[in-house]
């Protein structure tokens, strides 16, 4: 189960319609062991595409660093879909490299007539997907 | 010559769970071989089958991507430092 603040939720779900129609994509780092997202971190989608999206390669270094010298992890990774359903695509899959983090998807399409966007969280292993619950808190 | 490779959460399988280990090697491609050799099926995770970097994988010597200087036949030398990360991609399709 992911539990995570309104505040964070309502971060990331801006950051998504604010990009839209291009993907958005970004982090929310936390302290290691922990499983408590806290730090938002949006990034850039250097792909800058409605269908795709990838940490620029020097962005991702320099998170990661950072990550390390304070003993953070990523707890979330999050993007966004502008068309389709907030699940896991198969190019999700593939690039899925973090498998203890929580792949949040928010969608910005309404795909399915409940309103304006989804806003789900998977754990994906090994090309596995296991949908989880979300439960927003108003803080821990 | 010693090289200082990071190695990500995702292939700590390979090297009991060390964030880092040692390498030798002139070139990154030496260097995965030389790894392969202590950390059996590390180098698969991150050289495909014509002998190129993996899309997915992002390595970097200090400070600067591969890919952006020699690929997997980027030369190195003794104390560089090489960064291995999953790229954090994907998409609707």
């Amino acid at each position: 189960m992911l539990t995570i603040t309104q505040d964070l939720y309502d971060r990331i779900v801006a950051h998504a319609r604010a990009d839209h129609p291009d993907e958005a994509c970004g982090v929310v780092a936390g302290p290691a062991g922990s499983d408590r997202p806290e730090r938002f971190v949006p990034m850039l989608n250097a792909a800058r595409s409605p269908t795709f999206y990838e940490f620029d390669s020097t962005d991702l270094l320099k998170l990661y660093r950072e990550m390390d010298d304070r003993d953070e992890e990523p707890v979330v990774i999050y993007h966004s879909h502008t068309a389709t359903e907030a699940y896991p695509s198969r190019t999700d899959l593939t690039y899925a490299g973090e498998p203890g983090a929580h792949y949040v998807l928010v969608s910005t399409a309404d795909t399915d007539g409940e309103g304006p966007f989804q806003f789900r969280s998977f754990r994906i292993v090994d090309g596995q997907v296991t949908e989880e619950d979300v439960t927003v808190v108003p803080a821990y | 010559m010693a090289i200082e490779v990071r190695i990500p959460t995702i292939l700590r399988t390979y090297t009991d769970q060390k964030k880092a280990v040692e390498g030798s090697g002139a070139t990154i491609d030496e260097l995965f071989k030389d790894l392969d050799a202590r950390h059996a099926g590390i180098r698969e995770r991150l050289v495909d089958e014509s002998g190129e970097l993996r899309r997915f994988v992002n390595v970097y010597l200090n400070d600067e991507d591969v890919r952006f200087l020699g690929g997997i036949a980027t030369e190195l030398t003794d104390g560089d430092s090489v960064t291995i990360l999953p790229a954090v991609a994907g998409g609707m399709s």
